[in-house]
């Protein structure tokens, strides 16, 4: 007799069992540490803390670990532990114009105050595999210093831009931006929840809906004004004390795209700012974001409204990668209470069709169609 | 990994010798039908695309060790692409001589730039495409602009240009403006600044365009007509900063800004660091 598999209780416990075992692959290979991949492998940590909206290296490479290496399985570990902690309350915007950079780029100009810094970046490599690196144990040379420049940050390309008048105002204002994590987003969001949103939302995405306005759909054209990173000074004003504390320093990427604009009946011919912020040396985002973002400024700015990039509706709703993955994956659970009643549903139809032919095959009917 | 250094395992200039005989019949068929982009089997490279990975095969198909390659970004030959570029070629066609005289070279590949020095017979211009097609502002999708090439209808871009007039009183396009080639096909001269564009009018120097992530490849041969697109009553204006270059004094030359400091200081020097390097070269002579 067929017995319907209820729970599967012992089938899940091995399906876990085989997936640790899966997990730490060949016994004779030493087991990774999470201490060698926050330490090595930089980028994959950046971009879990980065789309997990929460900065610990060690818990993030701790979720890479525990996730195999599957990044938005790593994301999704990192979201789900940092809904649980306390808010103690908010710092002060990060001043990113002070920061220290580590790198620093703007493709508008040759040259300019504070100089070009590429750091270590993959730009002007050639991509061919260096089979050296597969021999472990090669110590890199250490990499020369330049003298320390001046300590003054370097001034900011928008800035410049917005001395000459050229760079359009954005809007300023001190009021408590919005927390995505906390309230639901509605439509049309504030700027705020829309860069909290691309932000943290799934790089290839952002890759994707930045790239399609370059080749036309949303009619972009960004110039990279000025590309930095580097670690900026977190301040807090604790309640008890009344005035702001340095409570650490967080490894940002910060893009700012210029773009044309046309100008409108009230606004004369300026540029206007695409703007990205994200966590850690993750400027692909940073990049995409700066642009989707512009992209999504279309309506506000007065422009057709026509490619997907421009739909604020389809970019928000769609960037998350959590949300996107754990809906896609839903469909492995059984469905079959819902596809039982299609199947009937599906049969229903098919009988009637079926008799309708058969009517419509019948003498009778013929007679009755041609009079 | 210096460059002098080549890079054992791979064939003259990195392509094998079937995809370059490929890329050459694709050229062939470009020069024959002037401003036409021509499909191509284009081919992962080892740098990004938007690095000139178009251009890239493009010089990798025609050159020789024979040859004398120079590579320029944004007019310099020492911008940090153009380095990584010649540094390429260095590595993986050893033999070929590498320079940053525009009269020295034979092939010379670009981005945004024509040099300032005219070109002369037997040089070969490769430009770095980003996108080929000049319509795909107005018309993103590919297989509506193939029918309005075919027809040779290019009234989208002659209303975008009145409608730039109407609202600016100018031509809008400050860079890649579009251009008619021998009278036919409508034509992206890539992101060169409109001040570059007459260049290319009767050129004596074949012309060649490589597009890798769009796989298309299209070419002006010599002494070809090349007309921005314009109006009779507004004629097509090239633009360039109304200064002179403070290194050299040029006026007559395409400018970089440079920005001296945030309290509003700047100055301009020449975009091409060849011609700019000549003419100081030959002031210091002079004095």
């Amino acid at each position: 007799m067929y017995v319907a598999v209820k729970g599967g209780e012992a089938a899940i416990a091995n399906a876990h069992a085989w997936l640790a075992e899966e997990r730490r692959g060949d016994l004779a290979v030493p087991e990774i540490g999470t201490d060698q991949i926050a330490g090595q492998l930089t980028l994959a940590v950046d971009r879990a803390m980065a789309e997990g909206s929460l900065y610990d290296p060690g818990l993030a490479a701790l979720a890479i670990k525990q996730s195999r290496g599957d990044l938005i399985e790593a994301i999704f570990l990192l979201r789900a532990y940092r809904t649980t902690l306390p808010r103690y309350g908010a710092s002060a915007p990060l001043d990113t114009g002070a920061m220290a950079v580590t790198r620093r780029v703007s493709a508008t100009y040759k040259d300019l105050p504070g100089g070009q810094v590429l750091g270590p970046t993959f730009d002007y490599t050639h991509r061919l595999l260096d089979f050296a690196l597969a021999a472990e144990g090669l110590t890199p040379e250490p990499a020369p210093e330049a003298d320390p420049g001046p300590d003054a940050a370097p001034a900011r390309v928008t800035g410049l831009l917005a001395a000459e008048g050229l760079m359009a105002a954005e809007p300023a204002s001190d009021a408590e931006p919005g927390d995505v994590t906390r309230t639901p987003v509605t439509f049309p969001a504030t700027r705020d929840l829309r860069l909290q949103k691309l932000a943290r939302g799934d790089e290839g995405f952002l890759l994707s809906m930045a790239y399609s306005t370059q080749r036309g759909y949303g009619n972009a054209h960004p110039f990279v004004g000025e590309l930095r990173g580097g670690e900026a000074a977190v301040l807090f004003t604790p309640p008890e004390l009344g005035f702001a504390i340095e409570i650490g320093d967080l490894p940002v990427t910060e893009c700012q795209m210029v773009n044309q604009f046309h100008g409108s009946r009230t606004e004369p011919p300026q540029f206007t700012r695409g703007y990205g912020l994200v966590l850690g040396r993750t400027e692909r985002r940073a990049m995409a974001m700066a642009i989707v973002d512009r992209a999504l400024r279309a309506a506000e700015l007065g422009e057709a409204v026509t490619a997907p990039a421009q739909d604020e509706e389809f970019v928000l709703a769609h960037s998350d990668n959590v949300e996107a993955n754990g809906f896609l994956e839903h469909l492995k659970l059984p469905h079959y209470v819902d596809f039982g009643s299609e199947l009937e549903s599906v049969r229903a139809m098919r009988a009637a069709a079926r008799e309708e032919a058969a009517r419509a095959a019948a003498p009778g009917a013929l007679r009755e169609a041609a009079e | 990994m210096s460059a002098a250094t080549n890079a054992v395992g791979y064939n003259f200039a990195y392509l094998d010798e079937a995809t370059k005989r490929m890329i050459r019949r694709a050229l062939l068929k470009a020069v024959a039908v002037p401003g036409h982009q021509v499909p191509f089997g284009s081919r992962e490279m080892p740098l990004p695309y938007g690095w000139g990975t178009g251009g890239i095969q493009v010089t990798a198909a025609v050159i020789g060790a024979e040859d004398t390659l120079k590579v320029i970004d944004q007019g310099a030959d020492d911008t940090t692409n153009a380095v990584s570029i010649r540094r390429f070629f260095a590595r993986v066609a050893p033999g070929l001589r590498t320079t940053e005289r525009t009269a020295e070279a034979t092939v010379i590949q670009t981005r945004h730039r024509i040099p300032e020095t005219p070109l002369r017979e037997g040089q070969i211009m490769v430009y770095q495409v980003p996108q080929p097609e000049p319509l795909f502002k107005l018309e993103p999708r590919r297989t509506e602009t193939r029918r309005l090439h075919a027809l040779g209808d290019y009234g989208l871009m002659q209303v975008k240009l009145y409608e730039d007039i109407a609202r600016h009183g100018r031509v809008g396009s400050s860079y890649d403006h579009p251009v008619m080639v021998g009278g036919r096909y409508l034509m992206s001269p890539s992101p060169i600044p409109a001040f570059d564009n007459p260049k290319m009018h009767m050129s004596p120097a074949l012309q060649l365009f490589g597009a890798g992530r769009e796989c298309r490849l299209y070419a002006v041969p010599p002494y070809t007509e090349v007309r921005s697109l314009d109006f009779e009553d507004h004629p097509f204006v090239p633009l360039r900063a109304d200064a002179a270059c403070t290194l050299c004094g040029a006026r007559d030359s395409y400018l970089d800004e440079v920005v001296t400091d945030d309290r509003g200081g700047r100055i301009f020097v020449c975009s091409d660091t060849d011609f700019c390097g000549a003419r100081q070269a030959m002031k210091e002579a002079a004095e």
